[in-house]
């Protein structure tokens, strides 16, 4: 009981205006993430790669999607497209209407690992995105200080990352995304690098920090557990080159806890993912035979 | 959170426990208040570092002022008995004549005007290649452009000794000092272009897109996270940088009539003073060694993030 108070005051001190629940009329929603037959070829010296393939996605405003499949699938290169680092060779990306061109500050990322700036404390490394968008460096210092005690590192705020713990440090990424109040975040496999006990701590966190800001995030895993626990939606890709070859609704009912892990609901909508990525992905296998 | 969630959060990690109200509080105080795991990174840490320097490196230390003490021995008995097999001791003062020397040498003013003058020519020379050295690192590493203009004359021209462009120097200078300033600048400034180049290449592409990401301009990548992520190199180059420069000096100083430990040197060996010609080269040795030194101590606050913690 206590524990939720606390919670509600620490929430208290982010800038409400700019968090996407309370922004009231719903023409004012931001975070809607469209995609239409995205393909992706790279370069390769052995010739053109076909990474992603006629990807097609549309993402609601305030909606929690995983992009699940396999190492190599193409989950982080149409991720990148989102986020402004890799161009489509077709097709065409737009967030809220505006089509991407370029990496930018409403659209935060995190990383799987080490993308923390090494050289900057951690209240350093989270006043960087509000610093960058203009704002004073006291002010950025302030912005700082408020999403470090959300993610409940306010005392490490002098350390250095390299000698914070890996979760520690991913929870400086998340606070670092979140500062400068993004319409989408962009997580790729965040928490791929940590144990399985500090993972699912993770995860509880985020789901904490989302309730809140519901925002739309895009979150890449290739862990089936994690991908139902988290979103709203799983949208699954298949290797080489990558498609989308299926989109399950999550209908689970939020706030989550760890405690759901072992329920039947759960368990029930686990399997029906393995199903039908076992079963899509035998497919996959049967067309590039024939085609083969 | 339940207070079951709460348990794991503990046996997790010592992490969110910062995360209630108390965070906010805590942060305005100062480091003595401030958690346990907080306090034993901050101070802790050095202090174990410093009683374990002590222990493990001071008998080292021991060893090398006992290696040296034992070198200057042999050399005061192979010159007082006139040592002369292949190397000759015969014209080679001893230790203790240089000693007393050296005393003569402290005792006036001449000595203590060549090293002045050196550390002039020095400090102007050292600090003209660490500015044009980063700046031209910066741009090489940054821009192919550049990269191919300027990396051909670099590979023409450092393998030149220093010696070899005393000609072309006075030549192509008005006064003596400024071509003793042009000789010891070329010295230095090729580790520092080289190591600055090298140190700016390693850039971390996925820091470049974190701060991309979080709407940092070129400018802003180059300032946050090029030059930070270049900076243990350049210190490394400047270290380097400031060593050739002091032996660049040296045949720089060859030119001058005047003053500075170089031509100190050279003018014994003229004249035909042995204790003088070790004394000069001593001086330089010394002084070349503590100038590198205070380049590394002074840029140690450029690197304090690399210092501790021993996860990467
Ligand atoms: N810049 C690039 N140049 C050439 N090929 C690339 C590039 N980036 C990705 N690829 C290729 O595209 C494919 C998809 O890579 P991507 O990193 O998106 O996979 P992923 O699903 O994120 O895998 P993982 O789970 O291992 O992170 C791979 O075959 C990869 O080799
Ligand atoms: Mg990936």
């Amino acid at each position: 009981m206590n524990e939720a108070l606390a919670n509600d005051n620490r929430l208290a001190v982010l800038d409400h205006s700019r968090l996407q629940a309370k922004s009231g009329t719903p023409g004012a929603e931001r975070g809607r993430i469209s995609v239409r037959d995205v393909d992706i070829v790279f370069d390769t010296a052995s010739g053109p790669h076909t990474a992603v393939e006629n990807a097609s996605l549309t993402v609601r405003p305030g909606e929690f999607i995983c992009l699940l499949g396999p190492s190599g699938c193409g989950k982080s290169t149409l991720m990148n497209t989102i986020a402004g680092f890799v161009t489509p060779s077709s097709g065409e990306v737009r967030v809220d209407g505006v089509a991407v061109t370029e990496p930018g500050p409403d659209r935060g990322m995190v990383f799987q690992q080490h993308s923390l700036f090494p050289w900057k404390t951690v209240k350093e490394n989270v006043a960087f995105g509000p610093l960058m968008s203009g704002v004073g460096s006291q002010e950025a210092n302030s912005v700082a200080r408020t999403f470090l005690s959300l993610v409940g590192l306010a005392a490490f705020e002098n350390a250095y990352p390299n000698t914070l713990s890996g979760g520690m440090q991913q929870r400086v990424g998340i606070a670092r995304a979140l500062a400068n109040y993004p319409s989408v975040l962009l997580m790729d496999e965040p928490f791929g690098a940590l144990d399985a006990q500090t993972r699912i701590m993770m995860q509880e966190n985020l789901l904490d920090i989302w309730r809140e800001f519901r925002n739309t995030v895009v979150f890449v895993t290739h862990d089936i557990d994690e991908a139902v626990f988290l979103s709203d939606r799983i949208v699954v890709m298949s290797a080489s080159p990558g498609k989308i070859i299926a989109d399950i609704d999550v209908d689970l009912p939020r706030p989550r806890e760890q405690s759901l892990l072992t329920s039947p609901e759960f368990m029930a909508l686990k399997r029906q993912c393995l199903d039908l990525i076992r079963k899509e992905t035998l497919n996959a296998f049967k067309q590039q035979n024939r085609a083969g | 959170m339940d207070s079951k969630s709460n348990a794991a959060l503990r046996t997790a990690e010592p992490l969110a426990e910062a995360g209630t109200t108390s965070g906010l509080k805590r942060q305005d105080s100062e480091q003595p208040t401030s958690p346990t795991r907080n306090a034993a990174q901050t101070s802790e840490a050095p202090r174990r570092l410093q009683t374990g320097w002590l222990k493990t490196m001071g008998p080292r230390y021991l060893v090398r002022i006992a290696a040296l003490i034992v070198a200057v021995l042999l050399w005061e008995l192979a010159s007082t008995r006139g040592f002369n097999f292949y190397i000759n001791f015969d014209n080679i003062p001893a230790p203790s004549v240089v000693g007393s020397a050296l005393i003569t040498e402290l005792t006036g003013q001449e000595f203590y005007l060549h090293i002045l003058h050196s550390l002039e020519r020095v400090a102007i020379a050292y600090l003209l290649a660490v500015i044009i050295g980063v700046l031209l690192g910066v741009a090489m590493g940054r821009s192919r452009w550049a990269e191919d203009i300027i990396l051909p004359y670099i590979e023409l021209l450092r393998p030149i000794p220093a010696v070899a462009w005393i000609p072309l120097a006075i030549l192509m200078l008005p006064t003596e000092q400024s071509s003793i300033i042009f000789i010891t600048f070329l010295g230095a400034l090729f580790p520092v272009i080289l190591n600055t180049v090298h140190g700016v290449e390693q850039t971390n592409g996925v820091l470049v897109r974190a701060a991309r990401s979080l709407g940092a301009s070129r400018t802003a990548i180059l300032w946050h996270v090029v030059l930070p992520g270049a900076m243990p190199s350049i210190v490394a180059g400047l270290a380097i940088g400031m060593g050739v420069a002091w032996f660049s000096l040296l045949a720089g100083e060859i030119i001058s009539g005047q003053y500075g430990i170089g031509y100190y040197t050279w003018n014994s060996y003229t004249l035909i003073q042995y204790p003088q010609i070790i004394i000069g080269m001593l001086t330089i040795g010394g002084l070349g060694t503590l100038c590198t030194l205070l380049v590394r101590k002074g840029c140690n606050p450029l690197l304090k993030w690399q210092a501790k913690g021993g996860r990467s």
